[in-house]
């Protein structure tokens, strides 16, 4: 599936995007940032706090918890701050 | 009824876009300019966005506005990109027969794009660094208080 990062995220690990299979067990988008976050350095740093990582599902804004599914497209993010 | 929704680099003409609005023969348009606010040695405003989405989401508020309000049309254009201090950064405009609607609505979008869509601010500092804009709490109320049918709670000074 293709994985964005924007704003800080995208910083810190230096890439705006790249595209990974997520590995057997990893079956929500928090299992896969807890993934991401296991390869250290920038996503480590990226991932560090939980807390302020929101995310979305093919473009729908989804609780962490929730199911990858068959989505082709998973975006990671802070707290938005439009307007 | 979705309205105008556009994501641009470009500043906007505030003139022409309630012209268009008002072509329509309506009762009132309301509209609200944000505008890039300087202080703290700020010097410009960074806008990232997540194109594809951020149009989408635009269109569900502008949707939503339009299921709840008796609106005629609505805009709202959002920049992108590097903004100067004083700069235009978003326009909401809404047009209705009388009103309270289009009052109401605006306040509505204006409240809902601080937290509903995917964009972030980041401010640009003088001596060339800058800091990511933390999301705060106040918007996030504000948002929710429509969700409850309530009046949003006032802007802190």
């Amino acid at each position: 599936m293709h994985v964005l990062y924007f704003a800080w995220l995208r910083e810190k690990i230096g890439l705006a995007g790249e595209d990974l299979t997520p590995p057997p067990g990893v079956v929500t988008a928090r299992e896969l940032l807890r993934h991401l976050a296991a390869r250290g350095g920038g996503y480590g740093a990226a991932f560090a706090n939980e807390a302020v990582i929101r995310c979305a599902l093919d473009q729908e804004f989804v609780p962490l918890d929730t199911a990858l599914g068959q989505a082709v497209e998973i975006a990671f993010f802070p707290p938005v701050t439009g307007g | 009824m979705r309205g105008r929704i556009a994501v641009q680099e470009a500043t906007f003409d505030v003139n022409a876009e309630l012209a268009a609005l008002s072509a329509t023969g309506v009762g009132g348009l309301a509209s609200f300019i944000g505008v890039v606010r300087g202080g703290n040695g700020l010097s410009a405003l960074r806008l990232e966005h997540y194109p594809g989405m951020t149009e989408r989401e635009l269109a569900r508020l502008a949707d939503a506005a339009c299921a709840r309000w008796a609106l005629r049309g609505c805009t709202i254009i959002h920049r992108v990109g590097r903004l100067e201090l004083g700069a235009p950064i978003v326009l909401v405009a809404t047009a209705s027969a009388h009103r309270a609607d289009a009052l109401a609505a605006t306040a509505f979008l204006i409240d809902q794009l601080k937290t509903g869509a995917p964009f972030w601010k980041s401010e640009e500092f003088a001596d060339g660094s800058h800091r990511w804009v933390a999301a705060r709490d106040a918007d996030e109320a504000a948002a929710a208080a429509w969700r409850q049918d309530l009046p949003p709670p006032p802007e802190p000074l």
